[in-house]
């Protein structure tokens, strides 16, 4: 088989993983070697669907020996099955990343004869591009459920961010749609990689040479829409993900329907607004100092497609505003509709200065569509400003309506407005 | 009393500027406008002829050191942006900034300070997109890329290309402002360097080849279900498009897109 197909194969069956990012390492380049990291990442390229392709994102191979009913590369799928050999893969990586196409590799896989068959496969190819190639560029690999934890501990030595897919929010689900798969078998490897980063960092600490162990931490990811967990349930779980698996990362995926077996509605189309309500309020977890629960309760158990989790919780919580730009303390200011993290900072930076205006915060850049109905400066509102709680949320809702009312509602961008 | 007000004419380069800045505070003289040999026109100020003098730019450079971090930043990086009359508002803003020492970064609401530091975060901006967007050709054992940016970004792109490829050769070419980044192999083997002519040789076999698998990819990872143009061209928009392989229209061109001139 060519090459090209290869690569198309295996590209089609691997670009329903979202978790496509190069960030949280910077390693500068060294002489002998190919490529360097940036702390933040970097985007190469948009494809159609608006996502950044930042990382040559492949399966090693989709022949699978499971049959996981969401998941086109099942084994009951009549697809054509592929597998790169360890070289060429690194050609591949090497001629992409020196054309500046890509930030480094996303290696995934299928598994072909068992777990740590498949594993072994992927170390190969990582240990030709790192030690033969001296690649220095990102390096994304999954963890294969199942497989031993002596080569999972392998592959991490390898890689710089290791990922293992919770695949489906809860146990039944993923007993009813992934048999093969056990909950433990996922749970446990991922604390397996937690440990191991642990370990590392405690070792570099000590000794600069220490070998590390997927540097740049451990990130997941879950399909929502193919089963029915509430928001409040996936956000739940969300942050027992952070604070007992010290996540770097939660993705979700909208369900696409790749497979019959899976029963969706007839007119099923992928929640891309849930998918992006989630995130949102995945940020207010990571970033604004938000808990699920005050996100999500019993009462509301789904976020508002209508509006930011933020601006909601801010409806229910008018009693904590207004903020007073020149005195409230940087959780506080979080808290604000329509304020960021960026915003916050320079708000903290420029007061020291001398007091603020509303003039001043535009200058900073602060946008004041919808904290602007949140706010005071020195005591005082935006003048001409009048508007009546239940005006607040139609107005609110208003300021997002041109992209609720497109043709197809979901269509937002997963990185507009700082929420 | 007031200091006079001139018009300064100078050759275009930073060291040119920094010896403007030095005359001026020396002569106690105000510059209200700035001419290179290329813009020159008439004046109704005095016309003053500064000559570029790399110690007293030197000089002037190093004072820089007062303003703080995130001031020399400003200080330094304003003349590379696209900002419509940039010297003088960096001359404003240095004459601020000597006033104001450290405090000048964080004065954030100042129109100066303002307007200067919104123009660097745009160049700053532009050099990171194209750190992504940027996209290179082998071509006889070179690697050769071509950008057309607003700003001056080869200063910004010089230490991640450099740090990223650093055993290969390679030419990055500024088509806006006619001058290229070269590598080679080894400590400092780098230049910026004026270009009158970048006409790289036909791509190869194994560049046509690495093009084509490169567009295969591209093309299919796009999930058809999230089709979203929109979005796409938001996080990407179309002026860097022309430049880069996944949107080729000949395969077998030095680069993905030479314009005849
Ligand atoms: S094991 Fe992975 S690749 Fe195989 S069917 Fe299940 S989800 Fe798909």
């Amino acid at each position: 088989m060519e090459l090209l197909d290869k690569l198309n194969i295996l590209a089609d069956a691997a670009k329903y993983d979202a978790a496509c990012t190069s960030s949280g390492l910077d390693r500068s380049g060294q002489a002998g070697a190919v490529g360097s990291t940036m702390l933040a990442g970097c985007c190469h390229s948009f494809s159609a669907d608006g996502r950044c392709v930042t990382l040559l994102k492949v399966l090693q191979t989709n022949v699978c020996i499971y049959d996981c009913q969401y998941c086109v590369n099942r084994r009951s799928n009549d697809v054509p099955r592929a597998a790169f050999t360890p070289e060429e893969l690194c050609e591949l990586t090497i001629g992409f990343y020196r054309r500046n196409y890509i930030e480094g590799l996303f290696l995934s896989s299928a598994v072909i004869q068992n777990p740590d068959y498949t594993t072994e496969l992927m170390i190969r190819t990582l240990r030709i591009l790192r030690e033969k190639h001296r690649f220095g560029g990102y390096v994304h690999a999954k963890a294969i459920p199942g497989a031993d934890p002596l080569l999972t501990r392998r592959l991490g030595l390898l890689a710089d961010r290791m990922s293992i897919n919770i695949e489906l929010p809860s146990s039944p689900s993923l007993a009813l749609l992934a048999p093969d798969k056990k909950k433990e078998a996922i749970l446990t490897p991922m604390g397996q990689i937690r440990d191991g980063i642990v370990q590392s960092k405690r070792e570099l600490a000590v000794y600069r040479h220490a070998p590390r162990f997927a540097p740049a931490g451990q990130s997941t990811q879950m399909i929502v829409g193919a089963t029915p967990e509430s928001d409040r349930h996936i956000l739940t779980l969300t942050q027992a993900l952070y604070d007992r698996y010290q996540l770097k990362r939660v993705f979700y995926s909208a369900y696409m329907p790749v497979s019959p077996l899976v029963p969706v509605a007839e007119d099923y189309k992928p929640p891309l607004l849930r998918e992006h309500r989630l995130y949102q309020a995945d940020w207010l977890l990571r970033y604004y100092h938000f808990r699920a629960e005050e996100i999500l309760d019993e009462d509301q158990p789904d976020l508002d497609p209508r509006l930011d989790p933020k601006c909601c919780w801010a409806l229910r919580h008018l009693e904590f505003f207004p903020v007073e730009v020149n005195r409230a303390d940087y959780e506080t200011l979080l808290r604000v509709p329509g304020l960021g993290v960026r915003s916050a900072r320079r708000i903290l930076r420029a007061r020291r200065v001398g007091p603020l205006n509303f003039e001043g915060l535009k200058r900073l850049g602060v946008v004041l569509k919808r904290a602007q109905y949140f706010l005071t400066c020195s005591g005082r509102m935006m003048t001409g400003l009048r508007i009546s709680e239940d005006g607040l949320l139609r107005h609110l809702v208003s300021l997002e309506a041109p992209a609720l009312a497109a043709p197809m509602p979901e269509q937002l961008s997963l990185f507009d407005s700082a929420v | 009393m007031p200091w006079t007000q001139i018009a300064c004419q100078y050759d275009g380069s930073y060291s040119g500027f920094l010896s403007c800045v030095f005359d001026c505070y020396v002569n106690r003289e105000e510059p209200v406008e700035f001419h290179t040999p290329e813009d020159m026109c008439c004046s109704l100020y005095p016309l003053r002829t500064v000559e570029t003098d790399e110690t007293h730019a030197r000089r002037v450079y190093l004072s820089f050191g007062k303003f703080g971090a995130e001031g020399r930043r400003l200080a330094v990086r304003t003349f590379l942006t696209c900002l419509p009359d940039k010297e003088l508002w960096l001359w404003r803003y240095l004459c601020l900034a000597y006033e104001q020492g450290p405090g000048v970064g964080r004065n954030l609401t100042n129109p100066t300070v303002d307007r200067v530091r919104k123009a660097v975060w745009h160049l700053e901006h532009e050099a990171h997109q194209y750190k992504g967007f940027t996209r290179f050709s082998e071509l006889d054992g070179v690697l050769v890329g071509e950008i057309e940016p607003k700003n001056r970004v080869l200063p910004l792109l010089r230490d991640h290309f450099c740090g990223r490829y650093p055993q290969e050769r390679f030419a990055l070419h500024d088509r806006t402002h006619g001058e290229a980044l070269f590598h080679r192999p080894g400590p400092n083997g780098w230049a910026i360097l004026p270009v009158e002519d970048f006409s790289p040789n036909p791509a190869g076999a194994e560049e046509i080849a690495y093009r084509k698998l490169w567009r295969a990819f591209y093309d299919t990872i796009a999930i058809e279900g999230r089709y979203n143009p929109k979005c796409r061209m938001t996080n990407m928009p179309k002026r860097y498009w022309a430049m880069m392989t996944e949107f080729q229209k000949d395969w077998d061109t030095a680069l993905p897109e030479l314009r005849t001139r």
